[in-house]
């Protein structure tokens, strides 16, 4: 893989590690730091400084029965732990849990264009995109923040070319209209935190062929 | 940070009397070889939790609940949980600490940042009822346990603890309420850009050890 050029923000890292990220982000973040040792590494430094404020805090007072309980329940068996999907292909093992550990199930969305959508609530949507060489990712209008991670093939807009590892984050500014570029299909996960609207996802020319 | 002495004592001394190179050499057959550093090198959390890690000690492991607990109930409660439902998180943050020990690793991440993210998890976990997405664990063959990486984590906390006691009142709650989940990631951006730099200058060595770590597991 070439050098990964486009990596996480410190603030979505932070948040992350800090536990407030809408789902959708926190699976573009979970799937980028497994691809990019130095995200992993920027990662762990978040989470030793919350470590950090953990140990700086007051504390609240226990319950009178609690110590006990938890040391009673020490001898109980571990809850059964799920099994965690493993990577698989191009897809880290954070997708392949997004995705049940089953291959992607592709929805056609036109012009070769296809996806598959991941999560969506009202926080957010994330899914699988897959755009044949020299086509342009459908314009989808996000509203607010919108991360893509690519997994496979590249894609450039104004703002520069992607590879594989690479993240965009693109504010609610950015009108870009990513092309993928020739070579293999480009696969992209992509979040946004508006909720789904599928008809914005839509290339404008396709929209006569896609209806829901 | 854990300034009774007394409960500092040695837990597990067994490993300090194999040399490095003996340790080193059987670190292929055995699951854990412990190295560990001079005493004074490492704090009494990491002690403890090498001590239940290792020797399932239950002793060390009502010391960490004892440091940790109330800490865990507060951030909980910080994060918007009642009394009750925050204790709950604590219950069952403190029980996989006890079931996960083997997973933790003093060369990798210090005992409060490996139990920050456990709490983080669990609680994420709790709220939604599905499992939050994680990133692929590193595979770790046998990677045999490096004192000065040990040595270096625990200065790594000392100096993260110094940059938050030294920081402006105002910096410091910006701070506190980012790592304890108050802040979005756009408040984060729009408020913490200075403070945030005091964490930056510390990722190097975070990056030198994973560097390294994927060498070795070439
Ligand atoms: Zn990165």
């Amino acid at each position: 893989m070439a050098e990964i050029e486009h990596h996480l923000t410190e603030p979505l890292l932070a948040a992350y590690a800090a536990g407030n990220l809408p789902q959708a982000y926190e699976l573009v973040v979970a799937a980028h730091v497994s691809l990019c040792v130095e995200c992993r590494a920027r990662l762990g430094a978040h989470e030793n400084a919350g470590g950090a404020v953990l140990e700086t805090l007051p504390g609240a007072a226990l319950s009178a029965g609690l110590r006990d309980r938890v040391m009673a329940a020490l001898d109980a068996p571990p809850p059964a732990a799920a099994a965690v999907p493993r990577r698989s292909g191009i897809f880290p093992a954070p997708v392949m849990a997004a995705l049940k550990g089953q291959p992607p199930r592709w929805k056609t969305l036109g012009g070769g264009v296809r996806q598959q959508i991941l999560q969506a609530d009202a926080e957010g949507s994330a899914r699988l995109l897959y755009i044949p060489p020299g086509v342009a990712v459908p314009d989808h209008g996000h509203g607010g923040l919108e991360l893509t991670l690519v997994l496979q093939g590249a894609f450039s807009d104004k703002t520069g070319g992607f590879g594989t590892g690479d993240v965009e984050i693109a504010g609610p500014e950015l009108e870009h209209q990513p092309v993928a570029d020739i070579g293999p299909p480009c696969i992209c996960l992509a979040a946004t935190d508006a909720p789904l609207r599928f008809h914005a996802l839509i290339p404008r020319l396709l929209q006569p062929f896609f209806r829901i | 940070m854990f300034a009774d002495t007394a409960l500092a004592a040695p837990l597990d001394h067994r490993a300090l009397a194999v040399p490095s190179g003996v340790a080193k050499a059987q670190a292929k057959g055995r699951p854990r070889a412990v190295t560990h550093p001079t005493d004074t090198a490492m704090s009494d959390a990491t002690r403890w939790m090498l001590a239940v890690r290792d020797g399932r000690d239950r002793a060390a492991f009502a010391r960490l609940y004892d440091h940790f607990a109330p800490r865990l109930k507060g951030m909980a409660m910080r994060g918007g949980l009642n009394a009750a439902f925050a204790e709950d998180v604590v219950q069952d943050v403190m029980l996989t600490v006890w079931h996960k020990a083997a997973q933790f690793d003093p060369g990798v991440a210090p005992v409060s940042a490996w139990v920050y993210r456990i709490a983080r998890n669990r609680q994420i976990d709790m709220a939604r009822k599905r499992a939050r997405p994680l990133p692929e664990e590193l595979i770790e063959e046998a990677s045999e346990p490096d004192s000065q990486q040990i040595y270096a984590m625990e200065q790594e906390v000392g100096f993260l603890q110094g940059a938050l006691a030294r920081l402006a009142p105002e910096q410091r709650q910006i701070i506190e309420k980012a790592y304890m989940g108050e802040l979005s990631h756009s408040e984060i951006q729009a408020e913490t850009g200075l403070a945030l730099g005091t964490i930056k200058s510390r990722i190097r060595l975070g990056l030198e050890r994973l560097r390294h770590e994927l060498k070795e597991l070439r």
